[in-house]
């Protein structure tokens, strides 16, 4: 089986680019050129030197004692939190902007739910001097106030998404209208892996990297570059889709993917996307999608900003179809105890989206000697102020 | 029976006037008396917007009209139950313009078949591909003698411009700027060149120009470049401010169109 984008943009049956004529020279653009541009030695050169000496690259793989010893499994946690900005999100953004300046572009735009990749992107704006507005919904704007102040700091324009359920798949709206207005000297910095191809090729191979250091740091620590197990949360699925990328073919090591379940699976108030969805289009790829009869997009639910999406990459929905991917989902109240439970043990506070994959943890039977591989997405400091309405007394 | 787009064009070649709506907006069964204002006020076409729930391409206006349609309890199969006898009553072409996830949903030849039925004779689907189209539902739309219509913007290749001229039947649609519907005033000196690029490539379709016509200014000038012009959001614009339909589209259509007859407007 392959997992990997075909000539024409799809996994299996997902991805392409559904895109109207209005887009289509943006995205052509970028199509024609990301590849080549992501080969040059000097691009290769800038885009590893910048983790390394910028973001504090190579995360940490560290293996959480007292987090194993209650599951009864030997679990190792990629620490994407410990990045600069506070998420894996900057791995993708700085890939993405030094692609923007090599196409010639000036002013940036991104969407964001949970903040975390509109501070990411505001952040190389800072770095590299560049304009940067990013969408995000009036609702995220409320739950994520700490993430809007930063993004104003380092210089960006945050403009509120009010359409829809003013979450993420309403600011993903807004910025690809925004590109469609500005054709020429824009480049839109999408989130996920998600978009019309290449976007969701383009940010797997940024966000590979987590799966490239996964294998070299296991190796020094068990011997085995492969796990039993690498789970990831799914929101768009970029954490995920770099957390996989490197043991695609290795059938023998299981890939996880755990998305939210909002209050329940059958509550109405749900972002469980493999489970809840049907195949359709959503922001210009063809994937799993929640949608009603008539094909209108349900608006989604999580507590969790970053995983409060109606859809998922292409990539993950061919990995479901396909059944390399095992998908679980974690419901709010389930992620906001994993969160607590992490945070004790460890002394480590995660996202909120970064907790739904530790609760999948309460759903998997392991073997004592399996070796887990958990991609800590982000930190937590974001969600101090939902993790406090719920501090256990 | 030869399609209507075709005929209209062969027996007009200048200022068409095609007008869009959203079905289900401003209230659900508005579509059929709609239609007949529209006919009866001087509209030579009408492009019936399915709504959904997220109209990428589409500025405020549509956006508004779209959700607003929605929670009247627009949907696809309602809309083809409002068309089933149209064709009594209304004889300019018909087209249906939404977006590609509510047509999958419903089927593509199933709603193929349904616009066959109540008589619609072309199809703009914004975000699909002209490859997909060719290669997966050319034949089918040919089957039931549907026009599709692909868009063209100011960016589009000179190359691309001939492809999709290729795969549009009845006529294409001139994006006037690269941008959502809505925006935008009048036409720059840039949008004059690209029209006249255009023309000069002497197309196989006859063009209208579509996005940001909201006047009679606009619309004339349109009509120096191309057969004719699109309207959309003005007209919803022009809905939404009058409390009673036929009102806006009186006032609509006379703010655009020219009078034909001897008490024309200077
Ligand atoms: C910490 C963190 N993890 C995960 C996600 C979800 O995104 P993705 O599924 O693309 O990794 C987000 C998104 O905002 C995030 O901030």
């Amino acid at each position: 089986m392959n997992y990997q984008v075909s000539e024409k943009g799809f996994y299996g049956e997902f991805g392409g680019a559904f895109i109207p004529e209005m887009l289509y020279p943006n995205v052509e653009e970028l199509r024609s050129r990301y590849l080549e541009i992501m080969a040059e030695p000097a691009f290769r050169e800038a885009f590893h030197h910048l983790l390394k000496h910028y973001v504090g690259r190579p995360s940490p793989l560290y293996e959480a004692k007292r987090l194993s010893q209650q599951y009864g499994a030997r679990i190792f946690l990629k620490r994407e939190d410990l990045n600069h900005t506070g998420a894996h999100k900057i791995n993708n953004t700085i890939g993405q902007i030094l692609v923007a300046q090599r196409l010639g572009k000036k002013r940036i735009i991104a969407e964001t739910g949970a903040g975390q990749h509109g501070v990411a992107t505001a952040t190389v704006c800072a770095l590299m001097g560049l304009e940067c507005i990013v969408y995000m919904g009036e609702v995220d704007i409320q739950r994520q106030a700490p993430n809007v102040a930063r993004m104003k700091m380092l210089g960006a324009k945050v403009v509120p998404a009010c359409s829809g359920s003013k979450t993420l798949k309403d600011a993903t709206n807004e910025a690809i209208r925004d590109w469609i207005n500005n054709p020429g000297n824009t480049h839109y910095i999408i989130g996920s892996v998600v978009g019309p191809h290449p976007y969701p090729d383009m940010v797997a191979r940024f966000q590979s990297i987590i799966s490239e250091e996964i294998r070299v740091q296991l190796k020094e620590q068990t011997g085995s570059e492969l796990p039993d197990y690498v789970i990831a949360c799914v929101g768009g699925g970029s954490n995920a889709a770099g957390a996989f990328y490197h043991f695609l073919d290795d059938e023998k090591v299981k890939l996880v993917a755990v998305e939210a379940a909002g209050k329940g699976i059958g509550s109405g108030f749900s972002a469980a996307t493999t489970t809840l969805g049907k195949p359709g289009i959503i922001h210009g790829s063809k994937t799993l999608l929640m949608q009603t009869e008539d094909g209108q997009i349900i608006e989604p639910h999580s507590i969790s900003a970053g995983l409060d999406y109606p859809g998922i990459g292409p990539v993950h929905a061919h990995l479901f179809e396909s059944g390399r991917g095992i998908f679980l989902s974690a419901t709010d109240e389930a992620a906001l105890r994993a969160g607590f439970l992490l945070t004790r043990l460890e002394g480590i506070i995660p996202a909120l989206e970064s907790a739904h994959a530790l609760a999948a943890l309460d759903q998997l039977q392991f073997k004592k000697e399996d070796t887990v591989v958990l991609n800590l997405s982000g930190r937590g400091d974001k969600d101090l102020e939902t993790y406090m309405k719920y501090l256990p007394s | 029976m030869k399609n209507r787009i075709d005929l209209l064009f062969e027996k007009k070649h200048a200022e068409i006037l095609s007008v869009y709506f959203t079905a289900g907006f401003p209230e659900r069964d508005d579509t059929l008396p709609l239609l007949e204002l529209l006919e009866a006020g001087g509209a030579d076409m009408v492009e019936i917007g399915i709504p959904f729930s997220d109209p990428l391409a589409d500025g405020p206006v549509i956006q508004q009209s779209s959700s607003a349609a929605l929670k009247n309890g627009m949907s696809m199969r309602l809309l083809f139950s409002q068309l089933r006898d149209v064709r009594k009553k209304i004889s300019m072409p018909l087209i249906l313009m939404g977006y590609l996830n509510p047509v999958l949903q419903f089927g593509m030849e199933n709603f193929c078949r349904s616009c066959r039925e109540s008589g619609i004779d072309g199809v703009i689907l914004p975000d699909l591909p002209p490859d997909m189209f060719e290669e997966e539902y050319k034949e089918m739309f040919a089957e039931y003698g549907l026009h599709i219509i692909f868009l063209i913007t100011p960016q589009t290749s000179e190359e691309r411009v001939r492809r999709i001229d290729d795969l549009s039947g009845g006529f294409v649609y001139l994006v006037s700027d690269s941008a959502t519907t809505g925006s935008r005033n009048s036409f720059s000196e840039k949008q004059q060149i690209y029209f006249e690029r255009i023309r000069a490539m002497k197309l196989r379709n006859p063009s209208l120009i579509g996005f940001g016509i909201h006047n009679r200014e606009t619309f004339t000038r349109a009509c120096g470049f191309a057969s004719g012009a699109i309207v959309g959001s003005a007209f919803i614009r022009s809905l939404a401010e009058n409390k009673d339909i036929m009102q806006a589209v009186q006032s609509f259509v006379q703010s655009v169109k020219k009078e034909n007859h001897d008490h024309s407007v200077a």
